[in-house]
């Protein structure tokens, strides 16, 4: 970006900000065609997605997988292009407080997956409960 | 840390290592910690809805619930509106009223036909008998989904705010601030509907 708002400091340290676009993007086409890129890319697994669900292109069973591989895929290409998430030295920060929170959000979803799914099969079944408690 | 700041005005060229960072940059990270706070907020809502979402007390299924028409098109608003409000934040780099004004006004009514849709797709719910008080798969659901759309919906109050404030006081050091935290909202708000629309519709029509 041309514009003197990008908060650079003059000796040309080079600092980023979450979100902003990188230092090589200097014009208003080429920031354009960045969003352009993300936003076909997204659209086009979307689509899969909504294809795969009802098609007998893949194995049945597989179904669930491929549709979670995609969305993936995609929050990855919304990172990249629309929240310009990268790896360069100057995001190191940006990079490692979401890499803590996408631990914690396994540990969150797979944890509760894994204790409830146990608890669930080594219950009784309700009737027995409910005959248990009269 | 507070010498540190004090001493930060006295040296107006920005010092080379371990200096007070702009405030740009404090603000962004800042933001960026709420959103990844969010984000494990929702992760707690999808817990929830993996682990009830075959408890449906012998009421209806998603496979039975879901039209997946409808969720394409929600998901083609929000992912367009997306790009807008990108399309918005390289307006306001360039200090572009007008396409900055064009961008968030697309945005704005691309974000409205999205909760328009999700909350007549959640009435509709409710009027076949389907609402949250029919089953804990339901209760999960209407949470994750309302979360979700209560948080477009303060995107959407912000977005005018952002609007006004531009108009009000112009391209300001402190405007742009804000408009480049409502953008990483915006942002992470489309990247927390592709999970929903992938767990909760296809999987639920799916799986």
């Amino acid at each position: 970006m041309s514009a003197p708002q990008t908060g650079q400091p003059e000796n040309g340290q080079a600092e980023t900000a979450p979100g902003d676009k990188r230092p090589e993007v200097d014009s208003v086409g080429s920031a354009v065609t960045g969003y352009a890129i993300g936003l076909a890319l997204a659209v086009g697994m979307t689509a899969v997605s909504f294809y795969i669900v009802h098609s007998s292109l893949i194995w049945a069973p597989g179904i669930p997988i491929g549709l979670i591989v995609l969305a993936i895929a995609q929050m990855g290409v919304h990172l990249v292009f629309f929240l310009h998430v990268n790896t360069g030295p100057d995001s190191t920060n940006t990079t490692l407080a979401l890499a803590f929170g996408l631990l914690i959000v396994f540990l969150i979803i797979a944890g509760s997956l894994f204790i409830m799914t146990n608890l669930d099969h080594n219950m009784l079944p309700m009737e027995q409960i409910m005959r248990m408690q009269r | 840390m507070s010498a540190a700041a004090a001493a930060a005005p006295s040296a107006p060229e920005a010092p080379p290592e371990g200096g007070v960072a702009p405030v740009r940059i404090v603000v962004a990270y800042g933001f960026w910690i709420f959103l990844v706070s969010d984000i494990i907020m929702f992760a707690g809502f999808f817990a929830a809805y993996a682990v009830l979402s075959g408890a449906t007390a012998g009421g209806p299924s998603g496979r039975q619930l879901f039209d997946l028409q409808t969720t394409a098109i929600e998901t083609g608003c929000l992912l367009l509106s997306s790009f807008t409000c990108g399309l918005a934040s390289i307006a306001a780099d360039v200090r572009n009223k007008l396409w900055f004004t064009v961008a968030m006004a697309a945005t704005f009514v691309l974000g409205s036909a999205f909760i328009g849709i999700e909350v007549n797709e959640l009435s509709q719910l409710i009027a076949r008998g389907a609402g949250p008080d029919r089953s804990a798969f339901l209760s999960s659901l209407f949470a994750l989904v309302g979360c979700h759309g209560l948080h477009v919906t303060i995107g959407l109050l912000w977005l005018l705010t952002m609007v006004a404030q531009v108009f009000a006081k112009g391209f300001r050091e402190d405007i742009m601030h804000r408009i480049l935290c409502f953008t990483l909202f915006w942002h992470a708000l489309d990247i927390i509907w592709v999970a929903l629309f992938t767990v909760v519709y296809l999987l639920g029509v799916a799986a």
